[in-house]
């Protein structure tokens, strides 16, 4: 190495406190103006548009509940017709999961896995970036549709034939299709960032048993999306390519089978309900530990029981098909491992538990919608034993008893969860607390308003009342109990207003928080609100599972990283050894050209043929400036 | 359990139900398979109400209790670290028992609600957008008919429905008999059940089927075997000419304004195979699968205008004067 490249490699080891970080932040800042922030690939900041941008999509999703529970007030009403009713249904099942729920547990792991494993950056931050675009439009393009007419309506599950071009020959199935595929590449591509972050950067010393629960469950979740989604991949393309170009996949009267799609389907689809819940298992253990003033009881056991979850969650897609016509022997098996999975999610629940139980709990907001959590969860968690048993889900298939039982295991499981996230994580993000008062109003009213509005639903089914009816009439003795569940909706979205009126005065007037206001052990908080662009100055040394509270005088640190050029620190995978310096990528806004490209190409390709042929050399063009060689400045010598 | 405990608490668990306890709910069980599934969702809801209120109560007394000990964090005990891991592993052994017997009584149930009565009475069923057709089918053609949307069986005899649909998938689904099972394009399914008391039970479609899914039902009603008979010899007969002269001009009619083009009245020239077989519609309940009730009325408003009715089926809209619609209506309205 020559004289000239050992100044270019000019290491932090010389360097201290003010001129430091200076440094580091002038080398690891996203570009000002306009154009700088369509290049940002710091995770810091796709990872804050990913949390509002699915946050929006939740407003927008939950809107279109409220019209629902609008329509289905009162028997025989005229609100909304058949035909918006069916587009509105399939809408909120379409925002709430594709875009909501899957990517904010992602945005979620993009803003805080770095910061938990001490690290500068994601692993492939303009695949980030890109990753973050392309739900951007392909949730735009879902909207507009929606706005247009041409919004999907043949529910979120788009089962087959009705969604064939036979029975549905207008663009709607196309739409949905396409933005299918769209969701599919930003959460594969976060997944894979995931997995590469925690295998492959975390702070030295942090072995596998000191990973903090978070970033576990967020592992989890990574590869449950990285084995799920190519089932619906395959499903959502294959249904497309039936519709534009006339193959046979599904249709039964020339070999294909219409059970072919539940399959691929459900494959995905019930691992997808673990995609949602596990990541809120992941806040709910944070937050616990926090706030309960001890770590989570049984560290190894909660692990364990979230890979159990993970592989289990594999294993009873067929529960969605009991009243199919499968053979009964096979239908029984799928009653034992769906209900299987009631014992590693019971082992967490006795895990959280204890850890109350021995804890000195300071009871805040964040530690409120853990309790809530707890309480319904186990309500929704014990109804899916009920719904996964085959005679008794003869009865309540495709009722409101399912409805309510998913709206306890996905709202019990992940948004009072992810709520108690937001005002826990709060602070760290921007640097202010949310407000305490509003915050309890918030709590109550969702947990008022939730219950209200889904536990008559459980009666509802069991009564009688089919899914997806756009109306019913007054001598099905349904009105009380519906008109409950509608003024209970109306509480429940009353308290995401309150949230959105508390961020909204918090971002302007809310305490400062400090850099760590909950006292609590992870990485995260050992560096500022909201953090700098480089994260840490000097990289941590991690040897303990709880390193700030057990080392909260002065953290060990490493020394040694460039701070001429953007560079993270590689580890070994169980022990997490130092083993070399990597190189970062410089903001780029090819990933946005891209992820344009891309759009293009998929929407064009759903009205013509021809845009499989001008469509793709704008993806190469981009592409390639993408991944143009650009050679380091060690490189060149 | 033992049945005679179960018996004595099954009206104690529907109580504050009663009051809900409708002509299509799986809480008022009329048949074998439907009380059946009831008892194994009894047994179920018991096991989850007892768990339930159990962690509820570890919960509350873990928030409520005094504390005792250092203030800052990780000041651990570790007998209560090694105490919490045993009851947590013990726990967790309990729950894989529970899980297990739960499917061993789930197993039990699911074998008595799909077993298979070779002498059940056979009738066929096939889902249209949005329509039930019933065949009744036999060995001597003159035994078989066809009719829509109403199902007469006998009671206390098992019956099976062999399932399969004309279009999308759709699902059959009469909760006070029995649960549903889904008509697959492509695929023959079938379900049995037997009604234990008389009466007139209401079925739905359960599978999302398109634009007027809300409106597919269906009416089951459960007759004394004599009665059945009755019907079933009845129905049989092709439909009587009408003897009335506006009746006269109702069933010319209706061949010449193209309804006989879709739908078949046995026993006249109209055979159309689209819509329900119309050869007694006067004696049926409803009109337009479950929609309005039957009325000359609603017959008269249904044929008018099928649109307004049920936005978006399959029925078009005639033009008809008023006097050719009340000749319609007064012919159909005879065929009993």
């Amino acid at each position: 190495m020559s004289i000239a490249a050992e100044q270019h490699a000019l290491r932090d080891d010389g360097l201290n406190g003010l001129q430091l970080s200076t440094r580091l932040e002038s080398i690891w800042r996203t570009p000002s103006g306009f154009l700088g922030a369509l290049m940002s690939v710091d995770h810091k900041v796709v990872g804050r548009r990913y949390i509002v941008t699915s946050f929006a999509f939740l407003l927008l999703g939950g809107l279109l509940a409220v019209l629902m529970r609008v329509q289905l007030a009162r028997p025989e009403n005229t609100f909304l017709s058949a035909d918006k009713y069916n587009q509105i249904f399939t809408m909120h099942g379409s925002t709430m999961m594709f875009l909501f729920a899957v990517p904010v547990m992602e945005a979620f792991a993009v803003y805080l896995v770095p910061l938990m494993v001490g690290t500068r950056n994601l692993a492939f931050p303009r695949l980030n970036a890109f990753s973050y675009w392309m739900f951007l439009f392909g949730g735009c393009f879902l909207w507009i549709s929606f706005a247009l007419n041409v919004g999907p309506d043949v529910g979120w599950f788009a089962y087959v034939p009705l969604s064939s071009l036979q029975y549905t020959p207008t663009k709607r199935p196309d739409v949905w299709a396409q933005m299918i595929t769209f969701t599919e590449v930003a959460a594969l591509a976060v997944a894979v960032e995931i997995v590469v972050t925690v295998f492959k950067q975390r702070a030295p010393g942090m072995t596998l048993d000191r990973i903090p629960l978070f970033v576990w469950a967020m592992l989890v979740t990574a590869f449950l999306v990285m084995f799920a989604m190519p089932s619906i991949m395959v499903a959502s393309t294959s249904l497309i390519l039936d519709r534009l170009v006339n193959t046979r996949f599904y249709d039964s009267s020339s070999g294909g089978h219409s059970l072919l799609w539940q399959h691929l389907f459900w494959f995905f689809g019930h691992p997808e309900v673990y995609i949602i819940f596990i990541p809120g298992t992941g806040m709910v253990s944070a937050i616990l530990a926090t706030f309960a003033r001890r770590p989570v009881v049984g560290y190894p056991v909660v692990i364990l029981s979230l890979i159990a979850t993970g592989f289990l969650s594999f294993g009873l897609w067929v529960h969605h098909m009991f009243v199919t016509g499968l053979p009964q022997l096979g239908a029984g098996l799928f009653t034992a491992s769906s209900m299987l999975i009631a014992v590693p999610s019971g082992l967490q629940i006795f895990c959280w538990l204890a850890t109350l139980w021995d804890g000195r709990p300071v009871y805040r907001t964040p530690l409120l919608f853990v309790v809530g959590f707890i309480v319904i969860f186990v309500m929704g968690g014990l109804s899916g034993v009920m719904v996964a048993s085959v005679p008794i889900d003869t009865q309540v298939h495709d009722t409101y008893f399912v409805v309510a039982h998913f709206h306890y295991v996905l709202i019990g499981g992940a948004v009072f969860p992810l709520i108690g996230a937001v005002y826990y994580w709060f602070p760290k993000i921007t640097g202010r607390m949310l407000s305490e008062k509003l915050g309890r109003w918030n709590f109550w009213l969702a947990f008022v308003g939730f219950n209200v509005a889904f536990f008559p639903m459980h009666i509802l089914g069991l009564i009688g009342m089919p899914r997806r009816v756009y109306t019913y009439t007054a001598d099905m003795d349904w009105a009380h109990l519906n008109l409950l569940s509608s003024g209970g909706a109306v509480i429940f979205a009353l308290s995401f207003a309150l949230l959105l009126v508390n961020a909204i005065r918090s971002l302007r007037s809310g305490a400062l928080a400090g850099d760590n206001p909950w006292d609590a052990s992870t990485l995260e908080w050992a560096t500022s609100s909201p953090p700098p662009p480089q994260n840490f100055d000097r990289i941590p040394v991690v040897k303990h599972r709880d390193p700030l509270w057990l080392d909260s005088a002065s953290l060990p640190v490493v020394a040694g990283l460039s701070v001429e050029r953007r560079e993270v620190l590689l580890t070994s995978l169980a022990e997490a050894e130092p083993q070399i310096r990597e190189g970062s990528p410089e903001p780029s806004i090819w990933p946005l050209l891209t992820a344009i490209a891309t759009t293009v190409f998929f929407i064009g390709s759903i009205f013509t043929p021809w845009a499989v042929l001008w469509g793709t050399p704008p993806m190469a063009v981009t592409l390639i400036g993408w991944f143009w060689p650009a050679g380091s400045k060690e490189d060149e010598e | 359990m033992p049945v005679r405990i179960r018996t004595a608490l099954l009206p104690f668990a529907t109580l504050p139900l009663a009051a809900c306890a409708g002509r299509q709910s799986a809480l008022d069980p009329q048949g074998l398979q439907s009380e059946q599934i009831f008892q194994t969702f009894f047994i179920f809801l018991i096991v989850a109400a007892v768990v339930w209120i159990a962690v509820v109560t570890v919960l509350c007394v873990g928030m409520l209790r005094r504390k005792h000990g250092a203030d800052r964090p990780l000041a651990l005990h570790q007998s209560f670290e090694r105490t919490s891991g045993r009851i947590v592993f013990v726990l967790g052994l309990a729950t894989l028992v529970v899980v297990l017997g739960l499917s061993i009584v789930s197993y039990a149930g699911q074998r008595i609600v799909f077993a298979k009565d070779e002498h059940a009475l056979t009738l066929k069923i096939i889902g249209h957008q949005w329509w039930w057709e019933v065949r009744y089918e036999d060995d001597s053609p003159d035994r078989s008919f066809v009719t829509a949307n109403e199902i007469r069986i006998p009671i206390g005899q098992p019956v099976k429905v062999e399932l399969e649909t004309a279009d999308v998938i759709h699902s059959f689904w009469v909760p006070s008999l029995t649960g549903k099972m889904d008509l697959i394009t492509g695929q023959k399914n079938e379900l049995q059940f037997t009604a234990k008391n008389a009466g007139v039970y209401r079925g739905q479609c359960a599978e999302f089927c398109g634009l007027q899914h809300a409106h597919m039902a269906f009416a089951v009603f459960a007759l004394s075997p004599d009665e059945f008979g009755r019907w079933r010899d009845h129905e049989n007969q092709s439909a009587s000419s009408p003897a009335d002269p506006l009746g006269k001009q109702g069933e010319q009619l209706f061949r010449a304004r193209g309804c006989a083009l879709c739908h078949a009245i046995r026993g006249t020239l109209a055979g159309g195979q689209l819509g329900p077989d119309l050869t007694h519609i006067g004696s049926r309940t409803t009109v337009a699968a479950g929609t309005l009730p039957m009325s000359s009325a609603t017959l008269a408003a249904w044929i008018a205008d099928p649109q307004h009715v049920k936005p978006g089926n399959n029925m078009p809209k005639m033009p008809l004067q008023s006097d050719e619609l009340i000749a319609i209506v007064h012919y159909l309205e005879q065929l009993k």
